[in-house]
């Protein structure tokens, strides 16, 4: 029994007992069918737009026309099947509500996820729309400058050539920035009062590469580097001059960023690790190498990865100084031609090549994830 | 001369006097509790010991020897003086095995064959060598608490602190603790434990330091100490205790 005063106070009218309104959502499925139907139209149009525009002749064109009708009718059907559910949920949902509370409830929560269906896929549905659209103008002259499917074809083999550099320079760069990040990195945490000289040096690097343009330290260091005789690399010869000039100077830059991941890396391993290992009379260097090092760097795969998808973009920096990488070579085809379809295909590799870190890295991510969570 | 003498020792945090000149000694072969409130000063009396926190006045001496101050040999320090903490602390990367012989290899140069022989028969006396190979995720709090315990002992040290080590155990997992340190005291190993199990301080230690604010109130024989208490602080302490149900 509750006690006046006390701390257990009972509420007048329990909650459990009040009765929630149901939402049918009948409203909002309308809405978002109609919205559906007005999409699908649009799309249509879009898509008509785009075959007139296409100019192609014979049975290409038949394949063409069959292609996008298919399109259209699939988007208008879709849309129109999903706003359908949505809205015959809802109504079923107000039906039910005078018999069976729960059933109603759930055929109202049923209709909002097929209005969310709905707008997931008109937003989708504009976006190709968009495309169409945009690709048709002026009678497909748009089209016409990035889908070039001749000058693609012609500049493929060149495209093969250069993407072959992009890769060597980023896979031996990536190494090597491994190593270069890490040992900035445990000179930016140079422990004690004697370590600040090795402390500020390391800021001080990590701050001028890290705050330059990529662009201009890749410039002051290939040509700086050629036109000053630097050694070792006056040793070297031609292309091989060039390739190891440009992989450090991307190895300056990103072993700058590189460094700042471990730092983050290494402080966030908690103290209690190191004072642990200290505490069995392992020192300083050991500690970091066989206690705090290798936990960090379980922990700092995710934010490395992504450093180094920026680094396989960057490698396109590098037809600046005139390596001839994929880029380099798509704009001289690209010259040669007036037209900018191997632009647009080199930018299609570097996403290729891309892709599969990117997914390693949400894959690694939602393991951490799943790991934290106790798995 | 006691194996452990510490003299006027100060901690300071800051703002914050952790510890306001602290004296006490333990000899070789005994047992002392530090008990007292929650930021009393344990912890941190038994990190200074270990040379995890400087001290900032008094002197630490072990054996005789200096432990404290510039000029100390502190991996060597740490080499006698093992530490097991609240949070365990074991290296989560590594199997309970290379946990335990990281440092004998790294530190005592053991052979890998060495090391592992040594830390077999250890965690066979404690029950735990078929979890040689495992994580110590794959672990209880109480297995991994007495993993930290042999890691220690790993190193033979000469004295052990122990920091509140089962306190962040559940019930049920406390005595399969305890049992350790109460062989431990049987086999003679000298130990200083900060801790909030009462009636085991009661049992096992020989002598018992009551801290509060970062001095040492009164110190005394258990059976003084928790059956006739002189200091008022010190009453004050145990009747909180005993209205929890903790002794």
């Amino acid at each position: 029994m509750a006690v006046a005063g006390g701390l257990v106070e009972e509420p007048a009218e329990p909650a459990i007992q009040r009765l929630h309104p149901i939402r049918t959502h009948l409203g909002r499925s309308i809405v978002v069918l109609t919205a559906g139907l007005v999409v699908a139209g649009l799309t249509a149009v879009a898509l008509k737009r785009f075959y007139d525009s296409l100019g192609v002749v014979g049975t290409a064109l038949t394949v063409w026309a069959v292609g996008l009708a298919l399109l259209a009718a699939t988007v208008a059907v879709v849309l129109a099947a999903c706003g359908a559910m949505a809205v015959a949920r809802s109504v079923q949902s107000g039906r039910l509500i005078p018999e069976d509370r729960v059933a109603a409830r759930a055929a109202g929560a049923a209709a909002t996820d097929w209005t969310w269906y709905v707008a997931g896929l008109s937003v989708t549905a504009l976006v190709v729309a968009f495309l169409a659209f945009f690709l048709s103008a002026n009678d497909g002259a748009v089209r016409h400058q990035y889908l070039d499917w001749d000058a693609i074809q012609e500049f493929l083999p060149s495209l093969w050539k250069g993407l072959w550099l992009n890769i060597k320079v980023f896979v031996v760069a990536e190494f090597l920035v491994l190593i270069w990040g890490l040992i900035l990195a445990l000179a930016r945490i140079f422990p004690g009062k004697a370590g600040r000289p090795v402390r500020f040096l390391a800021v001080a690097y990590i701050d001028v590469f890290r705050g330059f343009p990529a662009i201009i330290t890749i410039y002051l260091v290939v040509l700086g580097f050629q036109a000053g005789q630097v050694p070792p690399f006056t040793e070297l010869q031609g292309e091989t001059k060039l390739f190891w000039l440009c992989t450090t100077a991307l190895v300056l830059v990103y072993g700058a960023y590189v460094a700042e991941v471990y730092r983050a890396g290494i402080q966030s391993i908690h103290w209690s690790q190191t004072a642990a290992a200290r505490s069995l009379g392992l020192s300083y260097a050991q500690t970091m190498r066989y206690v705090v090092t290798p936990q960090a760097v379980r922990r700092i795969i995710p934010p490395l990865l992504n450093d180094f998808i920026g680094l396989q973009k960057d490698t396109a920096l590098l037809s600046v100084v005139g390596l001839l990488e994929v880029l380099n070579r798509a704009r001289l085809t690209s010259n040669r031609l007036f037209n900018l379809s191997p632009n647009l295909a080199a930018g299609v590799a570097f996403v290729v090549i891309t892709i599969p870190l990117a997914r390693l890295t949400d894959w690694l991510v939602a393991r951490q994830a799943r790991a934290r969570a106790g798995g | 001369m006691a194996f452990l003498e510490l003299d006027g020792v100060r901690k300071r945090f800051g703002e914050n006097q952790v510890l306001h000149g602290v004296d006490l000694e333990v000899d070789e072969h005994e047992v002392v509790c530090l008990i007292g409130p929650s930021g009393c000063g344990k912890s941190t009396l038994l990190r200074c010991i270990n040379a995890l926190e400087e001290i900032d006045g008094g002197t630490i001496r072990i054996d005789g020897e200096q432990a404290s101050g510039r000029g100390v040999d502190l991996d060597g320090l740490r080499q006698d003086v093992g530490i097991v903490f609240q949070a365990f602390n074991l290296f989560p990367h590594m199997t309970v095995l290379a946990n335990v012989t990281l440092a004998p290899r790294k530190v005592l140069r053991l052979s890998r064959k060495a090391a592992a022989d040594r830390a077999h028969a250890l965690l066979a006396r404690i029950g735990l060598d078929e979890k040689a190979d495992d994580y110590p995720d794959r672990l209880s709090g109480g297995q991994q608490q007495r993993v930290a315990i042999v890691r220690a002992l790993a190193m033979q040290p000469r004295l052990l602190l122990l920091d509140e080590i089962t306190s962040a155990l559940d019930p049920e997992l406390v005595s399969e603790v305890l049992n350790i340190v109460r062989e431990l005291a049987n086999e003679g190993m000298t130990m200083l434990l900060a801790t909030h199990e009462m009636s085991f301080a009661r049992e096992v230690s020989s002598k018992v330091c009551f801290l509060d604010a970062g001095v040492i109130c009164e110190e005394g024989p258990p059976e003084q100490i928790f059956g006739d208490p002189q200091n008022d602080r010190t009453r004050t302490f145990l009747k909180r205790i005993i209205e929890a149900g903790r002794l």
